[in-house]
């Protein structure tokens, strides 16, 4: 039997389902003195804003059980800088590139959807709505159904030709479902999910939270069953939908749970921070388990803990 | 890799540990760092342990080794000093910048708070190989802080020793010693490594004699590879813009006159982005 690798995420082919997650892999350069970025299904950037950020101040992180908080508050040097210096990089290096964005406003958005028409080794575009809208007393874009929908139509009508949406999702809401809905509705072809959940640490010395920013996103494998209950409820919802999972996978029994669950690709992060190659651990291991148990392709593993169990 | 922990031995408050890491040792120098998995497989601390590196020898009777001194301060090292001597740790290494040296001879002075030593004896006997002389003050709240083995003192034309209790040499901070050291040894550069209010005081002094001054900082540190940009913090580059910087790529060792200390929960005006 001859067993497929390759995977989809709407109109982008990968040739396997393991990505990096936005945030923690840069935008690929030190990661590529650990293996090539070829090898991935695909690099996923750190989120690109409009203006250069400084990001939050110090300190910015702190280790939880099987976890961490982080407030980077989105450090980095601004579109023009990563359109002039990091796609001609990608693209030297053969990489496949999905971008993540991420925006203040539903016109920010809009602009950085027009910048991202035609880049070379460019499969897709990650629309990170887990950001404070600052026209709307900083509620973040993803925890409403009406300013999720306004970002990713911003983006849909922006971004021409078929370049993949995947609109990433913060599980920090009642009814992510409903998010869900929302933004395939809008022009998403696909959702990631999940974002990191919003969390905080007291430093019982100091007796003051730890972190800088007072709050922080928690990621790691605690979350793992949070993202894993996201995945399953909205492929339950919406079975045509791609998803991008992603939350605590460090192996690929990990990455198999999400698959299982509906995810047509998955993203490997904080792991990363503790193993610089652990993406490709997670390849590897996953293509090994999905060969084990008898699947010819991704494809038939997608949301297979979905079928009718007999006893 | 994997790393072998060949020995393990309590000097004062800290540890000793040596591991044999093969031909990593000779791409080691003076200033890099260690980033070590702590807890075993089934670990609830997902994040690696930084370590300054206090020594490496490219060929001794066990191979290549890398030495660490190591306080077990929390969880994580505290893990890592229980480890029996044959355990075999997962080891990225070598990290970070390294200490400048000076292409002539200059007189150098190395100045270390508590296991902050740790790098500087192998820095010493590097610079005494260039010619150099090095003197150097150590520092720390308490004697047994104090890391200054027989072996590392060697490289060192003097060595002056405070301590805030008096336990042990001077009794008061680094410091309170040394203007009249830069001014009679006629230091022309300063290397240190400690922490960060040490740093910024050895700054102001350094900035007060008009001496060079490369220091090693520490901010908390989760990927050591520059992906996660946590261990950041404010320097102003050649071209006079302040950006934030990571400690574990751009650093560990920086011009302490381009760092803009006390930035700890702020974010300093004009920061490029800011």
């Amino acid at each position: 039997m001859t067993f497929s690798y390759a995977t989809t995420l709407g109109s982008a082919s990968l040739p396997n389902p393991i990505l990096t997650a936005s945030g923690c892999a840069g935008s690929g350069k030190e990661l590529s003195q650990f293996f090539p970025l070829t090898q991935l299904g695909a690099i996923v950037t750190k989120s690109i804003m409009i203006k250069a950020r400084s990001g939050r101040a110090t300190p910015r992180m702190a280790e939880t059980p099987s976890g961490m908080l982080n407030s980077i508050g989105l450090q980095g040097p601004g579109v023009d800088h990563f359109l002039a210096n990091d796609i001609p990089w990608l693209a030297a290096q053969g990489a496949r590139t999905i971008v993540s964005i991420a925006g203040e406003t539903v016109e920010d958005y809009a602009v950085l959807a027009r910048k991202m028409r035609n880049l070379p080794g460019v499969v897709g575009l990650e629309v990170n709505i887990s950001c404070p809208n600052v026209e709307n007393r900083g509620m973040v874009f993803s925890c409403h159904p009406e300013t999720a929908r306004a970002a990713i139509e911003a983006v849909r009508r922006n971004i021409g030709g078929d370049l993949p949406i995947i609109a990433k999702l913060s599980p920090d809401v009642t009814d992510i479902v409903a998010i869900a809905k929302e933004v395939a509705h809008a022009g998403a072809d696909g959702v990631a999910l999940i974002n990191t959940l919003l969390g905080m640490v007291i430093d019982t010395n100091s007796m003051a939270p730890k972190l800088a920013q007072k709050t922080g996103g928690l990621s790691g494998p605690a979350i793992r069953p949070v993202a894993i209950r996201a995945v399953y409820q909205v492929h339950a919802a919406l079975p045509q939908l791609p998803i991008l999972g992603m939350g605590g996978i460090t192996s690929g029994r990990d990455a198999f749970e999400f698959i299982l669950a509906g995810a047509r690709a998955v993203s490997v992060g904080t792991a990363t921070f503790g193993n610089p190659t652990a993406v490709i651990k997670v390849k590897d291991e996953l293509e090994a388990i999905l060969v084990e148990k008898g699947f010819s392709s991704v494809e038939q593993a997608v949301g297979y803990a979905h079928r009718e169990v007999l006893e | 890799m994997q790393a072998e922990l060949v020995s393990n031995k309590r000097v004062g408050a800290y540890h000793h540990m040596s591991f044999s890491v093969g031909d990593l040792a000779s791409q080691a120098l003076p200033g890099n760092f260690v980033a070590i998995a702590v807890g075993g497989e089934a670990s609830s601390m997902i994040l690696r342990r930084a370590f300054a590196i206090y020594r490496s020898t490219e060929k001794g009777p066990q191979g290549g080794l890398i030495e660490l001194i190591v306080a077990p301060h929390g969880q994580g090292s505290r893990w890592l000093t229980n480890l029996p001597v044959n355990s075999t740790v997962d080891m990225v290494a070598p990290l970070g910048t390294h200490f400048g040296i000076p292409t002539e001879p200059v007189r150098a002075l190395l100045v270390g708070g508590g296991y902050g030593s740790a790098p500087l004896f192998g820095l010493a006997e590097l610079l005494k190989s260039r010619g150099c002389r090095v003197d150097m003050v150590l520092g720390a709240s308490t004697a047994n802080k104090i890391y200054a083995p027989l072996e590392g003192k060697r490289a060192v034309s003097s060595l002056t020793i405070t301590t805030d209790d008096g336990s042990m040499g001077v009794q008061g901070q680094i410091t309170d010693v040394l203007p009249e050291i830069i001014t009679d040894k006629e230091i022309e550069i300063i290397y240190s490594c400690g922490p960060m209010g040490m740093l910024q005081a050895i700054t102001q002094v350094s900035e007060q004699f008009g001496v060079m001054h490369q220091c090693a900082v520490e901010e908390a540190m989760a990927c050591g590879i520059g992906v996660c940009m946590t261990c950041v913090l404010p320097v102003t580059g050649e071209d006079g813009v302040t950006r934030m910087l990571r400690s574990c790529i751009d650093g560990p060792v920086m011009d302490g006159s381009k760092v803009i200390w006390d930035s700890k929960r702020k974010i300093p005006e004009g920061t490029f982005g800011a």
